[in-house]
């Protein structure tokens, strides 16, 4: 029943998450709004798994699905870092 | 090989992601950060072109496409007051794609997987599918297409627990029976069903937990479908959204001073049992006409201003940087208080300030400028409420009782440029109004703020 696969994957998972926890503690909170639109961005890295789901042709649901996967996938990953760019362009410092 | 190249590249986008965030720490940093994430998303991108089962790239190209003609005009033409809703429009995207992806790896292998792989598919299906759903009634919620107070109901709470309960029996379950097509998916029906009954009974003021809450699902979602993809990359960048979301949440409540749990299941906002007896004196308020507080304003030597979610709704945040413009000529030193919860999302009036070219070195967080408030002159209150109502540190049966407040009573005169004596999301009176230093400037913020800078210039 031990899958060596899953073990690996949870101590990058637990790891990540302690990582995570070091680096976001330190964003400034004057950029928490920008903070949640990259966040936003980056998690389209479902568009990786999207990608193949979408071009394997397993059957039809399936690529249908991942083609539906893939474009919301993009939308967040192009979305999340135009906006972000947007919005820390307005961050200017006086005089 | 082609295998070990593809890690190699994702373990430099993993790299590149984690300096992106911690660029994040100053805004000079900030965008520097934020290209190296862009190219950690292109080398991922690029590595999964050449993952060995992909064989037709039409529909991948057609979706990329697609992706990119709603991405663009849903982040370069949207306002900046409406982020919040955008944001959670973009957490039901990500959920959406690792539901499907979900659905598909169940639909394709089936029983096939093995207990504990499905156990994984449905656990990953279940957070998708419900941070789907819940993340659409939030950008709902936001962009008013759903009433924004809260929708409750008798039986509320224990209802949305037996349906949890429900969903989380599955799971094992399906581990025992993996081939219950029927139990699969029912628990992808409940989910979606449960992120509606979530949200339904939050209330707009509770938002920016709730955005910050659903973000750390979706960042679990995602983990979860790096997970079942066995996929680092997904895992690592889920892990680093999760705990991100998480820290918000946690720091959107010790700013309201409730727990998760209240927050979910408190309905805020809804019923408010008023404090019997809190306001049973109602002093006079003292009222001033935009003369007067432009004189008050003149003489000031040091201002702070305290910006709320009204401030955005009307639209004045131009107007009051004007007002602080030509403070700032005749050298008066001018700041900016920020609560945590001013807003509908976590920082959403920095950038409603930085917008409004603010520079970011007048804007000061709660615990930097409570210290300042004692040497403070004036502070004008435009459009903020409970934020900085007495009542929570006063008034032990309020409900925003023990809410960490701007002390703004402690400057030595407050202007509070408010539309009407109407109280706050929490419908909460505010004792403030009454103070004896307190002078009321009654009028639309914008409007009001364009009538101080013509009555400051002259």
């Amino acid at each position: 029943m031990i899958d060596i696969g899953l073990i690996g994957d949870l101590y990058v998972f637990v790891l990540a998450g302690f990582l995570g926890y070091q680096v976001i503690s330190r964003v400034s909170p004057l950029l928490h709004t920008p903070l949640m639109s990259a966040t936003n961005a980056i998690s389209g890295i479902s568009l990786v798994g999207s990608l193949v789901v979408a071009g394997a042709g397993y059957n039809r649901v399936s690529t249908l699905m991942g083609f539906i996967a893939v474009t919301a996938s993009t939308i967040n990953v192009v979305g999340g870092f135009l906006i972000t760019d947007r919005i820390l362009k307005m961050f200017r410092a006086g005089k | 090989m082609r295998r070990d190249l593809l890690q190699l590249f994702y373990l430099a986008s993993a790299i590149l992601f984690v300096l992106g965030l911690r660029g994040l720490s100053h805004p000079r940093t900030a965008r520097r950060g934020m290209f190296l994430a862009e190219l950690g998303m292109l080398l991922a991108i690029i590595g999964s072109m050449l993952h060995h089962e992909i064989i037709d790239y039409r529909w991948i190209a057609a979706g990329l496409v697609l992706g990119t003609a709603i991405g663009v005009p849903l982040a370069m033409w949207i306002p900046m007051t409406a982020v919040p809703q955008r944001t959670a429009l973009s957490h039901s995207f990500g959920a959406l794609a690792a539901a499907l992806i979900g659905i598909s790896e169940y639909y394709r292998h089936g029983a096939a997987l093995g207990s504990l792989r499905v156990g994984v598919i449905a656990l990953e299906v279940m957070l998708g599918s419900l941070t789907f759903t819940g993340s659409l009634m939030a950008a709902g919620k936001l962009q008013g297409l759903i009433r924004g107070y809260p929708i409750t109901y008798r039986g509320q709470n224990v209802s949305n627990l037996l349906l949890l309960a429900g969903m989380l029996a599955l799971i094992p379950f399906l581990m025992f029976v993996p081939t219950s097509v029927t139990a699969f998916y029912t628990l992808v029906g409940l989910a979606f069903f449960f992120g509606v009954m979530l949200v339904l009974p939050i209330g707009a003021a509770d938002m920016p937990v709730v955005i910050a809450l659903l973000n750390s699902y979706a960042g679990l979602t995602d983990a979860a479908m790096g997970f079942m993809l066995d996929n680092k990359i997904q895992i690592i960048t889920g892990s680093l959204d999760g705990s991100s979301g998480f820290i918000l949440s946690i720091l959107m409540c010790r700013a309201m001073n409730r727990s998760i749990t209240n927050v979910l299941f408190g309905a805020f906002g809804k019923v408010e049992e008023q404090a019997a007896g809190a306001l049973e004196s109602k002093k006079p308020i003292r009222q001033v006409s935009i003369e007067e507080a432009a004189e008050i304003l003149g003489t000031a030597r040091s201002i702070v201003f305290v910006p709320g979610y009204g401030m955005a709704v009307a639209q004045a945040q131009h107007r009051v940087r004007e007002v602080a413009d030509v403070l700032k000529s005749k050298g008066v030193d001018v700041r900016y208080g920020i609560h945590a919860v001013a807003g509908r999302m976590p920082g959403h009036m920095n950038v409603l300030l930085a917008e409004a070219n603010v520079p970011y070195d007048e804007l000061y967080d709660m615990d930097q400028i409570n210290s300042y408030f004692p040497e403070t002159d004036v502070t004008v209150v435009v459009g903020a409420n409970d934020v900085v109502n007495p009542a929570a540190k006063r008034l032990p049966g309020s409900p925003i009782y023990g809410m960490p407040i701007l002390e703004v009573e402690k400057a030595r005169v407050v202007i509070v440029c408010k539309r009407s004596l109407a109280a706050g999301f929490a419908g909460i009176d505010n004792e403030l109004y009454y103070g004896d230093k307190t002078l009321m400037l009654f009028g639309d913020a914008k409007d009001t703020m364009i009538k101080l800078t013509a009555a400051l210039k002259e």
